[in-house]
């Protein structure tokens, strides 16, 4: 039975519901593409390049094609005429972004879902099994037999650009993807004249971004009319069906995208992928279901990995500390192709390398190179967090350079509140912003002067350990996006979502959103505003997504968009429905609609509140249409599709206490208080869950994780006991706070919350560690990340002078690194 | 081939089997309770935590073959006449999932510590959950959500499973 569900003066936005999504994936009875099971179904294998630059001499299916159970084997070259277009890069950045700014060298490189006759990056795909089961598949691979004519790998970016280096995409000339630079105000004068000037150097480790569930396809031909079922473990449904019908020829009515559960994306199923091409044309040409799942080490070379940037960061500043100019210049490693979103991931953070400082000059420029690894794009965060990182490691150098406390140095430079879209240094508009009272709330909760009067007191030492406080602030660039603003950075989409609402007659309510969910909870955060919107309840509404039949509008998840833009696409939609609803309500109640007031989640007659009709009521009569006013159509039902006006701008404070073993080089982490902006909250719990889940992959890429290669391009942290994803056991508790600063951007006031954690947090963990050296003589710039114990000792032992001449931390590392992966590390 | 007989959520099974085949596969495709996921090849995350005997074991790490004779309990048999164990019940209240991909083998693995009389403090529960992997919660409202659970189940049970203290 519907329920009018709002007393006087509640409302369902901004209360902790319990999430709708839950009972089902708590149960077992979640849904994700592995559980899918189909008569008469294949499974495919991949053929991979065990090296990472190679020609194809010979790729010989005959041995494996006459193995049990194996139903085809196709190479790259039998498979070349399946495709109508090559594998999608969607923002091939600018040939020109500002005026005056020319960067007219993007390459796109080619790229097929099956390599034709060279392979570029260990992992990359040479033929595909198709057979009756996984086990037949496995063993029909390893018969596949292929000579690989090797060619000189090439893995550091600064040696790719080198003019001997080895050419990865002989058409080029060179390995340089693109350059792609910014520039607002009059940066060489405020930096030749200031009388303050840092230049530190940052490397961001390659990350492998980790769902739990690994990605997988099924796709379910319908031959006769030539129709075909897609499942895939995706972010990005409506998108993928819009590029699978690109890359294969095929009307977008034929193809239905699922979306079932998603067990976890950050980034790394944001996607065109191989796969799932090739299982699309391999059930049209086999005419069979066809059903890929990714195995976690293969996932590892085959899924994206993220952030492999160089960072030359500076910032020009008074002898008081007062910032004047930020300046950046990066190297970013594409990898050895583009993916979807490959060369944009640094350009998503191109405006941000200021921070939430003042300043006058700004200059970001930014240099794509090919590198024969996994191709790189994004993990959460995506191009903010490196931007975060150099900020907020360079704001630590410029207070001890000018002799400040780094809270000191961030309280001088804040920009100053607005409530109205404001101008900042890089010429962005940021939408709203307090950023002092956040810092403020975060140092309250960090006991931060205690802290430091501790360390003065006891010499930068606790219990034999070296304390050391870090504190970060940090700006994203959220709400993806203004199309009129991708259009400007050259992305292929745009940038606005849909959603519709439709009211039934017997009082319950259907949303049907465009954003694709994959633990963010839009199920009972898009029934809490739709509750508020029309009076219901929030179990009266019903949240649809992630399957392109019905929903066949939308621009999906990713880039903290969901809320601000799907949710106020939402907001608009329930608008139009109020907006009907209000004609009719005044029609049956016989009064102007100007003497209708919605209240209490109802329309009331002003001054006769109990003359009231509620939106089930109204979509009753709307249904039966009995007696509705002139010229309204039956039925209570509306879309909207949102395209925002701005980006949004959430915003935080994170400080972080690290005790650091001296003998050992561990970190323990004491301490870690995050305080964020994120805008209006619609649900609490949600969205300190993901702070928390945020932070967590934010500590994990400060002192665990880093994709290793070898010199020859091999990946060496090549599986989950190698590459560290940290536990429950290797992680801190959190202490989360917020305030509250609504965007100008939407009327939610909502900006986004998906990625400030691990935004905001690895410089506060790289900062406090830098602290805690601090009085062993260690420099800013020789405490890198990851912060390992390894890494630690080792920088402890050469501040001490006793060390190997090694410096791991040197910053511009990349590819062939020299340590291996970290093997027992601290227990924080 | 090889012919095994177990009893998974309380119902006897038989089965042939090949000795290769991985108990979590066994359960997932021979039995059809795909509540159970696969979530790495190295054993590392745990998402396949399944009861075995009352301990919790990564049921990627355990062949069929060796769960001939044992009883086996997987995230289906928790939930009872619609009414969600107190543990799964936890972990809504706590948000203690999001994609609720690990959640099956989190809750396995946190029910396993539970019943082995485990102490609840913070810490030891986060050891006791080094083997499952979760990347999207952060942990920390996991860690809460079993430790609650613990005490309502503590309260509830025998005094042979109350666990040690902090």
């Amino acid at each position: 039975m519907t329920q009018v569900a709002e007393p006087q003066g509640k409302r369902w936005v901004g209360g902790g519901i319990l999430r709708k999504e839950d009972p089902e994936l708590l149960t077992g009875q979640g849904r994700f593409v592995d559980d899918i099971a189909l008569p008469g179904m294949l499974w495919l294998s991949f053929v991979r390049s065990p090296v990472a630059h190679a020609n194809l001499a010979r790729v010989d299916v005959d041995a494996a094609k006459d193995l049990p159970g194996v139903v085809a084997v196709f190479t790259g070259q039998d498979l070349a005429d399946e495709w109508a277009a090559a594998m999608p890069c969607g923002w091939p950045i600018a040939d020109r972004v500002m005026p005056d700014e020319p960067t007219a060298d993007a390459r796109v490189p080619d790229h097929w879902p099956v390599a034709k006759d060279r392979v570029r990056y260990m992992g990359e795909i040479v033929a595909v099994v198709a057979a009756d089961s996984r086990e037949h598949a496995a063993d029909a691979v390893e018969a596949v037999e292929v000579d690989y004519d090797e060619l000189p790998v090439v893995l550091d970016m600064e040696a790719a650009l080198a003019d001997d280096a080895p050419v990865i995409h002989e058409a080029f000339g060179d390995n340089r993807a693109y350059t792609w630079n910014l520039t607002n105000g009059e940066v060489d004068r405020v930096f030749a004249e200031a009388p303050v000037v840092v230049k530190e150097r940052y490397y961001h480790p390659r990350l492998i971004p980790n769902p739990i569930e690994p990605r997988g396809v099924v796709v379910q031909p319908v031959p006769a009319q030539g129709e075909l079922t897609i499942w895939s473990s995706t972010q990005i449904p409506h998108i993928l069906r819009t590029l699978m019908a690109l890359v294969m020829g095929i009307h977008e009515a034929k193809i239905r995208v699922i979306a079932p559960d998603v067990g976890g994306g950050f980034g790394s199923k944001l996607n065109f992928y191989a796969e799932e091409g090739i299982a699309v044309a391999l059930a049209r040409r086999l005419g069979r279901p066809v059903k890929w799942i990714e195995e976690r080490t293969e996932g590892y070379l085959a899924t994206i990995h993220g952030r492999d940037v160089i960072q030359d960061m500076e910032i020009a500043a008074t002898e008081e500390g007062k910032t004047l100019g930020f300046r950046v210049k990066l190297l970013a490693d594409m990898g050895a192709y583009w993916m979807l979103n490959t060369p944009g991931i640094p350009i998503l953070g191109a405006w941000l390398y200021h921070g939430v400082y003042d300043a006058r000059a700004y200059q970001f420029e930014c240099t794509g190179v090919f590198t024969n690894k996994t191709p790189t794009d994004a993990y959460r965060g995506a191009g903010r967090p490196e931007a975060t990182y150099a900020v907020e490691r360079a704001m630590d150098a410029l207070a001890r350079r000018v002799g400040k406390d780094p809270a000191e140095i961030r309280e001088l430079n804040f920009i100053p509140p607005f409530d109205q879209a404001t101008e900042v240094a890089s010429g962005l508009q940021f939408d709203s912003g307090n950023y002092a009272p956040t810092f403020q709330k975060a140092k309250e909760l960090a006991g931060y002067d205690e802290l430091r009067r501790e360390q003065k007191a006891s010499g930068g030492r606790r219990d034999g350990k070296l304390l050391g406080v870090g504190v970060s602030t940090y700006i994203e660039m959220c709400g993806l996006a203004p199309s009129q603003v991708l259009a400007a950075v050259k992305a292929t989409a745009g940038g606005w979502e849909a959603a519709t609402i439709r009211c039934h007659p017997t009082g319950k309510v259907t949303v049907v959103t465009g954003t694709s969910p994959h633990g963010q909870g839009h199920v009972t955060t898009w029934a809490q505003i739709t509750a508020d919107a029309l009076g219901v309840d929030p179990d009266d509404v019903e949240v649809i997504h992630g399957d392109t039949e019905f929903s066949p509008t939308g621009l999906d998840t990713y880039g903290s968009r969901s809320i601000s833009v799907g949710g106020t696409a939402l907001y608009k939609a329930a608008e139009k429905i109020r907006a009907k609803a209000r004609t009719i309500a005044a029609h049956e109640l016989e009064v102007a609609e100007e003497d209708l007031e919605w209240k209490d989640g109802k329309f009331q007659v002003a001054g006769a509140p109990e003359r009231a009709k509620t939106i089930p009521e109204i979509a009753f009569s709307a249904w039966t249409a009995h007696a509705l006013p002139p010229d309204v159509e039956p039925g209570l039902f509306a879309s909207a599709v949102w395209d925002p006006p701005n980006f949004t701008f959430p915003a935080g404070a994170h400080i972080c206490v690290v005790e650091v073993d001296p003998d050992t080089g561990q970190v323990f982490i004491d301490k870690f208080v995050a305080v964020d902006d994120c805008g209006t909250v619609i649900n609490p719990m949600i969205v300190d869950g993901q702070v928390m889940g945020g932070v967590a992959q934010g500590i994990a890429e400060a002192l665990y994780e880093e994709a290793l290669y070898d010199e020859n391009g091999t990946l060496l942290t090549g599986n989950m006991s190698t590459y560290r994803v940290p536990s429950a056991a290797e992680l801190p508790g959190f202490i989360l706070d917020r305030t509250v600063t609504p965007s100008t951007t939407n009327p939610l006031g909502v900006k986004g919350i998906g990625e400030a954690g691990t935004i905001g947090s690895p410089p506060a963990v790289v900062n406090a560690v830098a602290d805690a050296l601090r009085p062993l003589g260690v420099e800013n710039d020789q405490v890198e990340k990851p912060v390992s114990a390894e890494r630690v000792w080792r920088t402890i032992q050469a501040a001490a002078g006793q060390a190997p001449a090694e410096r791991v931390a040197e910053g511009g590392g990349t590819g062939a690194a020299s340590m291996t992966p970290e093997g027992e590390g601290g227990l924080v | 081939m090889r012919r095994i007989t177990c009893t998974v959520n309380g119902v006897r099974r038989e089965a042939e089997v090949e000795p290769r085949l991985l108990l979590v596969y066994f359960l997932r495709e021979t039995l059809g309770l795909t509540g159970t996921n696969v979530g790495c090849d190295t054993s590392s995350c745990g998402a396949c935590t399944v009861l075995m005997d009352g301990q919790s074991v990564k049921s990627c790490t355990v062949l069929a073959v060796q769960a001939d004779g044992a009883e086996i309990a997987t995230i289906e048999s928790l939930a009872t006449n619609g009414q969600l164990h107190p543990l799964q019940e936890a972990f809504r209240t706590h948000h203690g999932l999001q994609c609720g991909f690990c959640t099956p083998g989190m809750i396995m693995a946190g029910l396993g510590l539970i019943e082995s009389g485990a102490g609840m403090g913070d810490e030891e529960i986060r050891l006791g959950l080094e083997g499952n992997l979760c990347r999207c919660t952060g942990y920390q409202n996991i860690v809460t959500a079993i430790q609650e659970a613990a005490g309502k189940m503590r309260q509830s049970a025998p005094a042979g499973v109350q666990g040690g203290s902090e």
